[in-house]
């Protein structure tokens, strides 16, 4: 079980983005973080990497305060996080880097395994460098196949459906579908999308650096939806 | 053969007690081993230093290995190998190249190397520079290969130098005939007072003819390197030059390519980039559960493999 309690952050500008942030993620379940762009959602997934750290506040892993941990101890201790914007390697393969996500080698099978989940044909990819020679597309793909290899018990992916195309999209979905009945994966998904929201368990809006809303999908999406409805300013045509 | 020799050559080469095919080890300027195989001769010069390595026309998949070791210091080795590959042949070349001071002397290996690589042949070179002992002296490894290629040949050379060694400077030129094409992957790492410079200059004379030239290298504690790059196209070509150099410390790096075209369907292009390991690389890789040296590591390894 992962806890937030009363989050505060704000930018080396002074900024206040968080402004006192608390909620909990309970073991195996699948919590989505929406709101508006701005509203603090990367940061709360940085700050549960360990990549941020809170002005005030705590967070606990299974009871254990982890607040003052830093990145590669939280990893260890079993968080693990998807980019939102993926970063690039010049020497490093897509092997390499699944395999350092896996902790050791994997079989080409296995390789095979965890790209096609994502889209992409191993023997096409898995000598390839993370680099700039691939697309943004590409890329996010790879950071979120690193993800799905490693064994942790808590996934936080930011916005993995930013850069991916349609037919990625759905493959996308199966995928969060399929690690949401495992018993051992609790997933915090930042997302904007309507189909990543359908496929969570628990929503939790965050909007002004406050949690707005956090309850069952089936209590906050159909809000969500009418409020986007209402939106007068750009009308969306359900 | 000496303990240290064996030593330099098991991290310079596939040594294993022997070698597969033809060799020559040179081992403080003098021979301490050869072996030739019906396609491949290996003749000693007379005016010279040296020796003729003569690949007869259609070899295939054959190797001939050439290490040169130099065990102690106050040794200036200095020698002249001429390769020539005949037509249509396809080899790999080893030429691994260890020095060794246990003193304040200079331990130095300086090899001339000239290719004649005939028509439509493939040679892959592969060179592999360490340094080694606890002396003081330096370890200087002084490199120059002229490389000439016929119509239709590919010359593909690895060159690698990640330890050890404190001086190096390496000059390499080529011409390039029609449809030939020349590849040369270079990959350094300095560190402490070290310095490695490196110059390439490749004529592209023949219509169709390439050049690929790619520098990554690693620049780190007071160490200095220095790259030059010239690639001339005199005809329809295709030249890309690629220098990539992580700095930390107080190092210093610097990049000067050169581009000249002479004939209006050259297309020349080069690239380079200096610049720290970025943050965020570290950062992804601690997210993997690497400490911060650990993805250090990783990432230098990986971006000279």
């Amino acid at each position: 079980m992962l806890e937030l309690e009363n989050i505060k952050w704000s930018t080396p500008d002074g900024d206040e983005i968080l402004k006192g942030v608390s909620f909990v993620v309970p073991d195996n379940r699948l919590v989505a973080i929406t709101g508006p762009n701005g509203g603090g959602k990367t940061t709360i997934a940085k700050l549960i990497a360990g990549i941020e750290k809170p002005e005030s506040g705590r967070i606990l892993l299974d009871g254990e305060d982890i607040t003052d941990a830093n990145v590669t101890e939280r990893a260890l201790k079993g968080i693990s996080y998807a980019f939102q914007q993926p970063v690039r390697f010049k020497g490093l393969t897509v092997r390499d880097l699944i395999e350092l996500s896996a902790g050791g080698r994997l079989s080409e099978d296995r390789l095979c395994g965890v790209l096609s989940k994502v889209g992409l044909c191993a023997r096409e990819y898995i000598d390839r460098e993370v680099s700039g020679a691939l697309s943004g597309g590409e890329i996010k793909r790879i950071e979120i196949a690193t993800v799905l290899e490693r064994p942790s018990r808590l996934a936080v992916f930011d916005e993995p459906e930013a850069g991916i195309d349609l037919w990625s999209f759905s493959s996308l979905i199966s995928v969060f579908e399929e690690l949401r009945k495992k018993q051992d994966k609790t997933l915090v998904i930042i997302s904007h999308q309507e189909r990543i929201l359908s496929v969570a368990d628990e929503i939790v809006v965050i909007s002004g650096g406050k949690v707005k809303e956090h309850g069952s999908r089936d209590k906050v999406l159909p809000s969500l939806l009418e409020e986007e409805e209402r939106c007068d300013v750009c009308p969306k045509i359900r | 053969m000496e303990l240290i020799t064996e030593k330099l050559l098991g991290a310079v080469s596939d040594w294993s007690g022997k070698f597969a095919g033809a060799y020559n080890i040179r081992e403080n300027g003098l021979c301490a081993g050869r072996a030739v195989t019906e396609n491949i001769d290996i003749v000693t010069k007379t005016d010279k230093p040296g020796i003729d390595i003569k690949i007869k026309p259609h070899t295939k998949n054959e190797t001939v290995s050439i290490p040169a070791c130099v065990t102690k210091g106050d040794v200036d080795d200095l020698v002249y190998n001429d390769f020539y590959i005949g037509e249509d042949a396809d080899v790999l070349i080893v030429a691994g190249c260890g020095v060794h001071t246990d003193t304040h002397e200079t331990a130095r290996h300086n090899g001339i190397h000239r290719f004649f690589l005939g028509k439509n042949s493939h040679v892959v070179y592969r060179e592999k520079h360490i340094g080694t002992g606890d002396g003081d002296g330096n370890r200087t490894i002084d490199p120059v290969t002229e490389a000439f290629l016929e119509e239709g040949a590919v010359l593909e050379i690895e060159s690698t130098q990640i330890k050890g060694v404190d001086s190096s400077f390496r000059k390499t030129k080529a011409v390039i005939e029609e449809n030939a094409k020349l590849i040369i992957r270079e990959a350094i790492m300095t560190d402490n007072k070290q310095r490695a410079d490196t110059e390439f200059e490749v004529e592209l004379k023949g219509e169709n003819s390439g050049a690929d030239l790619i520098s990554r290298s690693v620049a780190k504690g007071c160490s200095v390197q220095n790259y030059r790059s010239k690639i001339i196209g005199n005809a329809p070509c295709t030249g890309h030059s690629e220098c990539d150099a992580i700095i930390a410390d107080n190092a210093t790096v610097n990049a000067a390519p050169e581009l000249t075209a002479a004939h209006p369907d050259a297309q020349l292009i080069h690239e380079a980039a200096i610049g720290k390991i970025a943050g965020e690389q570290i950062l992804k890789l601690r997210t993997l559960g690497l400490t911060e040296e650990e993805a250090e590591k990783k990432i230098i390894e990986g971006f000279l493999k």
